[in-house]
């Protein structure tokens, strides 16, 4: 195997390591805290917000919204850690 | 000046600002048809897309859904952003890399089959005219109920503008058009929304009103709202209610999964410059849907809240408690003549009660010691409350123009995308893809041009004479995305020893598990007397609402391929090279 592939395949590796932290987040405030357990999570309360009903109707878009960008900046640094960026 | 030519006014001028913006973006090439050159900066790329993917589901109806189901609207917020990472992360930067115009071209390709690629068009194309039937509808209906002008007239109206911007500009005009509607959208659905919060709350952000005390009071308006709705018999607004948690789990899951294959939204993607561009843009387009899709539950909340306490002014039960019939506002008065709101004052006591009279418990107890007998106000369209807020709260007069205005905007931007998918699935995957490779660039242009115009004329028809399924049918172009398209997209980029077997057979039983699934209860295609089983909690199978089937239809487009593609030989080497190829930002080196 060429010193292309190992690298190309390193960095497929450490590409669905990200892909695999941004997904649990994404399950984590949507199903879990928004669906799952935001009944008992509703004893806490932020603001006025039971928390529950927050994550479901508020918190999970916003941590959305901050993953996306957060994968595209590492992305980035990921592309050019392996020289594979564009121009 | 009226409020009739006020609205025409306001509406006439968005028009102009379209078809304007669609002569100065002309499409020349049929890369600036189909994908505007890939010349559009990620964050215009993603304000047009939050416009396309808006829709007048989400500007009309999805605040008045949240106001009635309470803490399980969630699923609808959430099931619609969060399709966003989903697009982010798994389809749109390898897409992006693979270059080319349209979504059944890549399934096309990376399948090596023409029939992959035909199966791919029928989805596309199924899914978009159910879909494209409801905008169109959605338009005749604003114009018809604020310029008093019949469905047909608003309807003709609408058509007319989407030809001229849609067939001259191609996406290229779509995506400046779109711009625009966003920007009328989101000022549209927002400014009625800070002055209620401003009004109710004090607080002029609607997010962080939602979580304020009341004006003059101590009490935080959502435990109020909780305490209001029990005290009427319904299940408290912040807790499980309205659809149990299975079907919420399942309903999240499959808008997700759904708004992630939406072929019309993915091809936004293929309009910037570069992978990077892609990814960012998705994040761009998040921002811009979030800020609507974070006020929808102020305004969801906030309306039922002045509903309820308009009709129930003091403490239930006694003398002041009640809203006379006689001295109801205005708003209601209009309402009523358009027969989406309408009492019935069944004790005849001449005043109005409105409680959960489905609740067994409450019911008896009303009845018992308030005298009621049933709740009445006996028809409350869901899809009146955004349109109503402004009215209900008194606001002026150009705010109600505006939120007509904004709702146009929603339902023409989503068809534009809806009908440039339809028209590119036509001339490019079927005309010169699969029946006339040699065709001309410019013949093709022009077949997508007649290709659009004819899709134009067929939504619009049955925009005037739908077959009566409009809520069901944005259910079923969702589960088709989630079962057919996205889990065949993703096992195309994820996994290098897919073969053209399991993906055709992955989605051939994604797509008909799930309209079999759906046709069982809602009637073989929605034909009403032809359901095989009551479309009801206790008839649905293991309790699975069928609008949330999707996300089961996905599971077993994913489940069959796999065990096709283990008994089929693997994909030639040209393709596993292909994979890897999309899989990095830059491969020539």
């Amino acid at each position: 195997m060429s010193q292309e592939d190992l690298s190309r395949q390193a960095y497929w590796r450490a590409h669905l390591r990200l892909l695999g932290i941004c997904l649990a987040i994404w399950f984590l405030v949507s199903f879990v805290l928004g669906i799952l357990v935001s009944q008992p999570l509703n004893a806490i309360q932020l603001g006025g917000y039971p928390l529950g009903f927050w994550f479901a109707q508020q918190g999970s878009i916003y941590t959305f919204i901050i993953l996306i960008f957060v994968y595209a900046w590492r992305m980035n640094v990921l592309d050019r850690k392996f020289n594979v960026h564009e121009e | 000046m009226d409020q009739q030519t006020l609205s025409l006014l306001v509406v006439g001028a968005t028009f102009a600002l379209y078809i304007g913006i669609a002569i100065w973006a002309r499409a020349g090439t049929t890369s600036e048809f189909y994908v505007a050159g890939r010349g559009i900066n990620p964050i215009a790329n993603g304000m047009a897309t939050a416009a396309d993917w808006m829709s007048a589901a989400s500007f009309i109806s999805m605040a008045g859904l949240i106001a009635f189901l309470g803490f399980t609207g969630g699923a609808y917020l959430m099931g619609w952003t969060g399709g966003y990472v989903l697009m982010a992360l798994l389809l749109a930067p390898y897409l992006r890399k693979f270059g080319k115009f349209t979504v059944p071209e890549f399934i096309g390709d990376r399948f090596y089959s023409k029939t992959a690629r035909i199966i791919a068009v029928i989805a596309l194309i199924v899914m978009s005219v159910t879909y494209v039937i409801g905008q169109m509808r959605g338009v005749g209906i604003a114009f018809s109920n604020i310029l008093e002008v019949p469905l047909a007239t608003g309807l003709i109206a609408g058509m007319t503008v989407v030809f001229i911007y849609a067939v001259l500009g191609g996406m290229k005009g779509i995506t400046y058009t779109q711009i625009a509607q966003y920007v009328i959208m989101i000022f549209a659905y927002t400014v009625p929304a800070v002055f209620i919060a401003i009004t109710l709350t004090g607080n002029p952000i609607p997010q962080l009103g939602l979580g304020s005390t009341l004006q003059g009071s101590d009490t935080y308006l959502l435990d109020a709202l909780d305490q209001t709705m029990v005290d009427l018999g319904f299940h408290a607004y912040t807790e499980v209610g309205g659809m149990s948690m299975l079907n919420m789990f399942l309903l999240t899951l499959a808008l997700m999964i759904g708004t992630a294959g939406l072929p019309h939204v993915i091809i936004r993607f293929f309009t910037v410059p570069r992978v990077r561009d892609a990814r960012k843009s998705a994040g761009w387009a998040l921002v811009f849907i979030g800020l609507l899709y974070t006020t929808a539950p102020a305004v969801g909340a906030m309306a039922i809240w002045n509903l309820v306490n308009t009709v129930h002014p003091g403490e239930i039960g006694t003398e002041e408690g009640h809203l006379a019939y006689e001295d109801r506002p205005a708003w209601m008065d209009r309402w009523e003549q358009t027969g989406l709101l309408a009492f019935e004052d069944k004790n005849e006591d001449g005043v109005i009660q409105y409680y959960n009279d489905a609740n067994p418990e409450f019911a008896a107890m009303a009845e018992e010691q308030y005298g009621w007998e049933g709740s009445e106000i006996v028809t409350l369209d869901r899809d009146i409350m955004v349109l109503a807020n402004p009215e209900i709260a008194g606001l002026p007069g150009w705010v109600i123009a505006l939120v007509a205005a904004g709702g146009i905007a929603a339902a023409l931007s989503t068809a534009a995308g809806l009908l440039l998918a339809i028209a590119s699935a036509i001339s490019h995957d079927l005309l010169k893809g699969v029946f006339m490779p040699r065709i001309s660039e410019k013949r093709e242009l022009m077949a997508g041009r007649i290709a659009m115009g004819v899709a134009i004329l067929f939504a619009g028809y049955l925009g005037l004479n739908p077959p009566g399924f409009a809520a069901e049918v944005v259910a079923l172009a969702f589960g088709l995305a989630a079962a057919s398209l996205f889990p065949t997209l993703m096992m195309g980029i994820f996994m290098k020893k897919m073969n053209k077997e399991g993906a055709i057979a992955g989605m051939l039983v994604g797509l008909l598990t799930t309209l079999l699934y759906i046709f069982t209860y809602k009637g073989w295609f929605f034909f009403s007397g032809t359901a095989m089983l009551p479309d009801t909690p206790e008839g649905w199978l293991l309790g699975v609402n069928p609008t949330g089937f999707g996300a089961i239809g996905a599971v077993f487009n994913f489940v069959t391929a796999y065990i096709v593609m283990k008994l089929t030989k693997e994909p030639p080497q040209d393709i596993q090279d292909l994979v890897e190829s999309v899989r990095v930002p830059r491969t020539e080196s």
